[in-house]
């Protein structure tokens, strides 16, 4: 391995992200419920208050609303604040403060002062988290104009679009899947960018197209290696940024393989596959309407369960991707069963045993 | 005000009976089938079984994540409470909802979610509800110390008192949210039962630990609220034993003193209490033990019906979706 890479978790890749951002900016600041406690939010913010002044690294009373109006009070004298929510969910209460307010800060006052403003949300899964613990709500922020919205999948792409995130001048919104903190990638020891705006193809193929972003990325490369023994060549993009969304670069990918499946990484009624499936449908041509197929899959529309009996039924995997593609391709593969791995659908590995 | 001895030894049993319910879970935990957050209410009994005492079963409470002591010291079933952390469909919400919302509409539970601060403005409604329709019933708020940072928690003071609500906000501060200190989030000039006063809501603070005080001042408050329906705070310092959520001790993290530690040890209400009540002749060492064993029992079997209980059927997942 190249001396300037290092193989790091995602967690550590986002910490390495904000620790490089605070050097090179003095008005970037950590904000957010336990930000510096032992646990650091799930690593990703460990110890930094020990490197930086106390003024830079803030815990926060339980209150979310405010501390998002707050920071973006901050950040029209230029501090650039990143907020952090241990999950999606915490940040409901202050959707108040970031639709109405910092989404249309630039556009209701005529361009003169934009929100610069990071907030990173974590989705969780797993482990019972139930109801309230376990949404995957990026279509809500993606819904909104003036918001970026970024899904994080690699360690790589997590500390660049994380670094990009906090120099753009506007509130960005970045998705990070509880199950990808410990995951293992390579990641540059530099500062680097990876620009917003921009889907990504992972893997390069020429029989049918996965799209998805987050988590779903990971299932969605295991499909293709499965599928790849069926001699089925998958191309897979990882849309990366929700908003704006890259349609060029999904559309050029299903324009060569004429089959995809979106796989959505949150409920797929009014989401991001209905949005991407949609545009696609509005740039084709007629003769493209009639050649390419698209399916797609995501949870199934209802709460998360806890129980993990009936949890297990509301997260597709690589295994349904697979079927899916059975079915686009008109195909049956043989002895899938011996892809089954044995790791229950509440833990992301044999490890993980909860509690949160 | 004098407590009988029967009351004394209820009390004591209460509390003994949750402690011993609470540690059960936690030995079990690591067999990972109850596979969903659980945050204990090891060492905060004493509030939940002094307040509880003095409802009836109509009253209602509702409460937050922390929620097995209020379930259970209200008279909620321990059966299906297991069941649920056991994602079983006999457990109180059919395993849909987790350690984290429990419920039992026939104990008067009605309400836990682990949203922080959510449950205050809901159990305000069921107050409110309870006036409109002239019931004399009250509802019992439960809360931590967290969730008097939100601001759901100001607009229910406020309206509370405007309606002049029978409710009680019963505020568990055992100075922590998660790893953060009280210091950390709130002021030290500000003061959560002073608060409740700028809004014209009288309020008291007692002694989370010991078991007499809470029950004897709820008493007389919870009297005041059905029969004035007024509302009323109380604010009550503990100390909670374990990790913020799952079943070990987590005190070699340090973000808890150890003179803290030490001196919260002394204070635990169950031991003190069984000192109290052994030094002026309410039980014996035998009786205990009995007491101990039947609690046992109890909770055995519970384990045993939780364990052998069904999941869930599929259908459930659209079941409930609507009403
Ligand atoms: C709105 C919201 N913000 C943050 C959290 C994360 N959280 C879960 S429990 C908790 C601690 C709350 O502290 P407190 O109210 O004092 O209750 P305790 O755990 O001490 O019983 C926090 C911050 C949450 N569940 N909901
Ligand atoms: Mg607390």
């Amino acid at each position: 391995m190249l001396k300037n890479i290092k193989k790091i978790t995602l967690a550590e890749s986002i910490r390495e992200a904000l620790v490089l951002s605070m050097k090179k900016n003095d008005n970037v600041i950590l904000v957010g419920l336990g930000v510096d406690d032992p646990k650091g939010i799930f690593g990703t913010t460990k110890d930094i208050d020990k490197i930086f002044k106390k003024e830079r690294v803030f815990d926060f009373p339980t209150a979310e609303n405010a501390m998002t109006g707050i920071s973006i009070g901050a950040s029209l004298l230029g501090m650039k604040p990143v907020i952090v929510h241990q999950r999606v969910e915490f940040s409901l209460l202050s959707l108040e403060q970031i639709i109405n307010q910092a989404a249309k800060w630039f556009f209701m006052n005529g361009g003169t002062k934009s929100v610069p403003l990071v907030i990173r949300l974590i989705i969780g899964r797993g482990w019972g988290q139930g109801p309230q613990h376990s949404q995957s709500l990026e279509a809500i922020f993606a819904h909104i104009p003036g918001l970026k919205v970024i899904s994080l999948s690699t360690p790589y792409n997590a500390k660049g679009l994380l670094i990009s995130s906090i120099e753009d001048k506007n509130p960005v919104i970045i998705f990070e899947h509880r199950w990808l903190h410990e995951i293992q990638g390579e990641v540059p020891k530099k500062y680097y960018k990876i620009p917003l705006g921009k889907a990504k193809v992972v893997k390069k193929g020429t029989d049918i197209t996965l799209v998805s972003s987050s988590y779903m990325v990971i299932e969605c490369l295991r499909s293709a290696k499965i599928l790849k023994s069926y001699s089925i060549d998958v191309e897979v993009v990882d849309i990366q940024s929700l908003r704006p969304l890259d349609i060029q670069t999904i559309m050029n990918s299903v324009k060569k393989t004429k089959k995809a499946i979106i796989v959505d990484n949150g409920g797929i009624n009014f989401g991001i596959s209905s949005e991407i499936i949609a545009r696609l449908y509005e740039n084709f041509s007629n003769k493209e309407k009639s050649i390419c197929k698209i399916e797609r899959i995501g949870p199934p529309d209802n709460p998360i369960p806890s129980t993990r009996e009936l949890a297990k039924y509301c997260y597709p995997n690589y295994l349904d991707i697979i079927k899916k593609t059975e079915k686009l391709l008109k195909k049956k593969f043989k002895n899938l069963e011996k892809y089954k791995d044995n790791i229950p659908l509440d833990q992301p590995n044999k490890d993980f045993m909860g509690p949160f | 005000m004098k407590i009988s001895k029967s009351i004394k030894i209820k009390l004591f049993r209460e509390m003994l009976r949750i402690r011993l319910i609470e540690q059960t879970i936690a030995s079990k935990y690591h067999e990972a089938e109850m596979r969903c957050p659980v945050h204990l209410s090891v060492g905060q009994e004493a509030i939940a079984v002094g307040v509880c005492q003095n409802l009836k079963k109509n009253d209602k409470i509702v409460t937050a994540h922390r929620s097995h002591a209020h379930y259970l010291a209200k008279g909620g079933s321990i059966k299906k409470m297991l069941g649920e952390l056991y994602g079983k469909v006999t457990g109180c919400a059919k395993g849909l909802g987790g350690s984290m919302h429990l419920i039992d509409l026939n104990a008067g539970v009605f309400a836990a979610v682990p949203i922080v601060g959510s449950t205050i403005p809901i159990g305000t409604g069921i107050a409110w509800a309870n006036k409109l329709k002239k019931k004399k019933e009250i509802v019992a708020a439960f809360f931590g110390d967290g969730a008097t940072e939100e601001g759901v928690f100001f607009e229910s003071l406020d309206f509370a008192s405007l309606h002049d609500l029978p409710i009680l906000f019963v505020c568990e501060n055992n100075e922590y949210s998660v790893y953060s200190h009280i210091s950390k989030r709130q002021s030290s000039k500000r003061s959560i039962s002073k608060i409740a006063n700028s809004f014209g809501i009288e309020s008291l603070q007692i002694d989370g630990n010991n078991i007499e005080d809470i029950f004897l001042e709820t008493k007389k408050i919870i009297d005041k609220v059905k029969s004035k329906s007024k509302p009323f705070l109380i604010e009550l310092k503990t100390f909670r034993y374990l990790e913020h959520c799952g079943p070990n001790n987590d005190d070699k993290l340090n973000y808890r003193t150890n003179k803290y530690l030490n001196l919260w040890k002394k204070k635990c209400p169950i031991i003190n209490y069984q000192h109290h009540l052994k030094k002026y002749n309410y039980l014996t060492t035998k009786e205990i033990e009995k007491m101990n064993m039947k609690i046992r029992a109890e909770i055995f079997h519970a384990f045993n019906f939780a364990k052998k209980s069904k999941f869930p059927e599929k259908i459930l997942l659209k079941k409930y979706i609507y009403a």
